[in-house]
């Protein structure tokens, strides 16, 4: 499990527009770096990441090797209803996480 | 008379001062897109044309550190279920790679805006492009200069 940072408010009100921020540690092995000794490190990202609130996707990404190493994301997303916002990062060799936060819409 | 004539003079020349500040101003020459974005762009539209506009590409013009350079991607769109970005992709000219992210926008995001960090290997052309739900393709360009390269060997 890698350490994540998740910043979303825990509670807003209806309809206004929330930022959502995160953090994952990953080193971000791009596939075109050289190790001690000599040969290329083989590619190590994380290639998808999905928020989904109370299930349905709200916002998704793919990640490519020009991201940086501990991959950040910021976005918007309007709270329109209180539930859960899950987080899920995907990448090579089978790197799969997934965080949530809840958050309270009055 | 010979003395009215001097002020006449100076009040052309302030003026013709003031349309050539004027017209610096306004005029402001929009980024050559460079071959190999524009085929890249062509290849992510699938051919359909690009116009520069509504998006606004926030990243630094000169860049100390090539292994995390913030960005930054709005779009001017009201993100109703009728008018909202779709997508928000990011490409580069001189990586190894052309891709650097793509983004799915849904309405429930309130705002078109997107940040991250990237990594850039040199000084080079980046181009930001948003897919709207019309299916309209919006770009901005912009030049970085790279001062410590990310690490690529």
């Amino acid at each position: 499990m890698a350490r994540s940072l998740i910043h979303a408010p825990a509670t807003a009100r209806k309809g206004e527009v929330v930022e959502i921020r995160t953090l994952i540690a990953h080193p971000m092995e791009t596939g075109y770096r050289a190790g001690a000794d000599g040969r290329t490190l083989p590619r190590d990202i994380i290639r998808r990441f999905a928020c989904r609130y109370n299930g349905e996707v709200v916002f998704s990404a793919d990640l490519y090797p020009a991201i940086s190493a501990n991959p950040y994301l910021a976005f918007s997303v309007v709270a329109d209803a209180s539930g859960t916002l899950t987080f899920t990062w995907e990448g090579d060799n089978g790197f799969a996480q997934t965080e949530s936060a809840t958050i309270t819409v009055s | 008379m010979s003395r009215g004539a001097r002020p006449d003079r100076t009040r052309r020349r302030l003026l013709a001062g003031a349309v050539a500040v004027g017209c610096g101003v306004v005029w402001r020459p929009a980024l050559a897109l460079s071959e190999v974005l524009s085929g890249t762009l062509r290849g992510y539209t699938g051919g359909a044309p690009t116009r520069e506009g509504k998006v606004n590409f926030d990243i630094a013009p000169l860049v100390e550190n090539g292994n995390t350079v913030p960005i930054t991607v709005t779009v001017d769109s009201p993100m109703t279920a009728a008018d909202h970005v779709q997508a928000i992709a990011v490409f580069n000219e001189k990586n190894p790679q052309r891709e650097v992210i793509a983004c799915k926008l849904t309405p429930r995001m309130g705002r078109a805006s997107v940040s991250t960090r990237i990594r850039l290997a040199t000084t080079q052309q980046l181009v930001a492009v948003a897919r709207l739900s019309d299916g309209s393709h919006w770009t901005q360009t912009v030049d970085v200069v790279v001062t410590l390269a990310a690490c690529i060997e």
